[in-house]
């Protein structure tokens, strides 16, 4: 029986080319945990039917002496992921019937890999949301607690990580989706640093705040997958150039930033702040030298832009070409329909809301001033990522909360107050586990989140290991 | 806000809403614009806006892409899911 618990990409690898087990072994295994806990946990929407064989192909590399980092690892696809010939839907009814007609690039490198995919995971309807209840589909439940939620919007895929249902999972990221849910699945979520990764394939939220990463159980992990997805692609004309950044020279001491002016305000609850401050220790403890810095509330910025522009980006679903189609008397009366029963609430709310905002009148002091406020704040990271290297925060205001508790969209977007920023400035952050509170006699995990300058990800995993060695 | 807001909003973007929909969507938004509205607080300098100052626009020719030597799209599995279709083409009702 192989030990899923503590293992591995690292660990599978190596098993994987000593022969300790095969990847059929290693996929049989996962699909019987799966068997066993996703009806609980509703974390994936669909498991593949093909798994073991592309687990065999697998091992046929490997007997002909191939290794790469992910060949025969089992991984799960958030379902906002294109693999060709397969189901996805992006949790949403407008594409219940939907079948990608092309691969996404990262799905390409990862084939080129002989990594095996086990199927898609549950999310928030198309990417909006922070707690996976926006989905059409159902909840997805928290493994460490199931009457909570597993963050959003890439719940599933920190569920099925959690939960030893993959080895490891992709996620995407707009506005935290991959680093709150890791946070509270007590997992690793990298978001890179915006078009490092291509997002040909990723179904658009947000163009300009998208990005895809891992979901993993170490920074080592995260940084093998990082590695193997990221790099220029003529398919993605937002994708960056390779050299563009180079790595970050080494130094003895490394300064980080703590907003604790952003941390210490109301509405952060207390044991994540006693979780944080420990935190900062262990930090302090290890030679890095912390500063005060100051960091603006982004919240209003950021849903500005998120609005705008996923009224735009959702306009394509209109029953005319793909996905479902309702029948009215008329052209019009089709978009209507298919729209008004394809749509579930929080992507109408945005779509509503997008609209307003970018409407005549309206934006110029909308839109217009958080694109300029935007332009502010990167020039306001660029002044202090030449100080400092790395900026801290927790992951989240709070730990997990309980399923159908926060029922006030703006309550829940209140929890992004530490992600966003990240996504609005283009640079990369990780979350990591900074250990667990107990509350009502579960012990939920936490997460703190660093940040560092564009395509300095090489800092997030060097200061990711430093901190897991000593959690 | 009101309920006149609402529905023009939907019919811009194209969603029938139900009435209780409407007055629930009214609540909500009253509350969401009634907190990014601190946007207008926010001091800045910049004279242009809407500029990607990210990326610069990359064009390439509009020719399918061949990845590992085949196009990266099926032509089949799009027009499969057309939602009607007629002789391989796309149908769609009267525009006028």
């Amino acid at each position: 029986m192989i030990d899923l618990k503590n293992l591995t990409i690292e660990k599978a690898r190596t098993s994987l080319d000593a022969k300790e087990f095969s990847a059929v072994d290693l996929a049989k295994t996962y699909l019987m945990e799966i068997e066993k806990k996703n009806k609980e946990f509703n974390a994936y929407l669909e498991v593949y039917d093909d798994v073991l064989e592309q687990a065999k192909t697998a091992d046929e590399m490997i007997a002909k002496e191939e290794s790469y980092p992910l060949l025969g690892i089992p991984l799960a696809v958030k379902d906002v992921i294109l693999i060709k010939g397969k189901h996805v839907s992006a949790a949403s009814k407008i594409l219940e019937n939907y079948i990608a007609t092309y691969n996404a690039t990262v799905i390409t490198k990862l084939k080129k890999q002989g990594a095996v995919f086990l199927g898609r995971t549950n999310m928030d309807e198309f990417a909006l949301g922070s707690s996976t209840e926006n989905s059409a589909y159902g909840v997805t439940k928290n493994p460490h607690d199931n009457s909570r939620v597993p963050g959003g919007t890439s719940g599933g895929s920190a569920a099925v990580v959690a939960g030893d249902m993959a080895l490891a999972a992709l996620g995407s990221d707009t506005g935290g989706s991959i680093r709150l849910p890791s946070s509270f699945c007590g997992v690793v979520g990298l978001k890179p640093t915006y078009g490092r990764v291509s997002r040909y394939g990723l179904m658009a939220a947000v163009s300009s705040f998208d990005v895809i990463g891992p979901i993993t159980k170490t920074t080592k992990d995260a940084q093998i997958i990082f590695d193997v997805i990221k790099g220029n692609d003529i398919l993605d004309s937002t994708s960056i150039a390779d050299k563009k950044y180079l790595g970050t020279p080494k130094k003895d001491k490394r300064v980080i930033g703590v907003p604790w002016e952003l941390i210490n305000q109301e509405g952060i609850n207390l044991k994540v702040k006693e979780n944080f401050k420990d935190a900062v220790k262990k930090l302090e403890n290890l030679g890095y030298e912390v500063r005060d810095i100051k960091l603006p509330n982004c919240l209003a910025l950021y849903y500005i832009i998120n609005f705008a522009e996923v009224s735009t980006n959702l306009a394509r679903f209109d029953g005319v070409r793909y996905g479902i189609h309702k029948d009215g008397q008329n052209l019009l009366k089709d978009y209507l329909l298919t729209r008004r029963d394809g749509f579930g609430k929080e992507t109408k709310r945005r779509i509503l809301l997008g609209t307003y905002v970018l409407s005549a009148g309206y934006y110029d002091a909308y839109y217009g001033k958080a694109q300029k406020a935007r332009i502010a704040l990167r020039k306001e990271f660029q002044e202090l990522f030449s100080e400092i290297d790395l900026i801290l925060t927790p992951t989240s205001p709070i730990p997990a909360w309980k399923i159908g508790e926060k029922s006030d969209p703006l309550s829940m977007y209140l929890v992004d107050i530490f992600t966003v920023t990240a996504n609005i400035v283009g640079v990369p952050a990780i979350s990591v586990p900074s250990g667990f509170v107990a509350i009502e006699d579960k012990n939920l995990p936490l997460g703190i989140q660093f940040m560092a300058s564009h395509g300095a990800e090489d800092l997030l995993f060097e200061v990711g290991k430093n901190f897991e060695a000593m959690v | 806000m009101d309920i006149k807001d609402v529905e023009n909003l939907a019919n811009l973007a194209r969603i029938e809403l139900t009435e209780e929909e409407k007055s629930e969507l009214l609540h909500d938004m009253d509350s969401i614009l009634g907190y990014i509205k601190q946007i207008e607080e926010v001091k800045v300098d910049v004279q242009h806006s809407g500029l990607n100052i990210i990326n610069c626009n990359v064009w390439r020719e509009d020719l399918p892409v061949v990845v590992d030597g085949e196009e990266s799209f099926s032509k089949e599995f799009i027009t499969e899911q057309f939602p009607d279709s007629q002789d391989g083409f796309l149908k769609v009702k009267n525009i006028l």
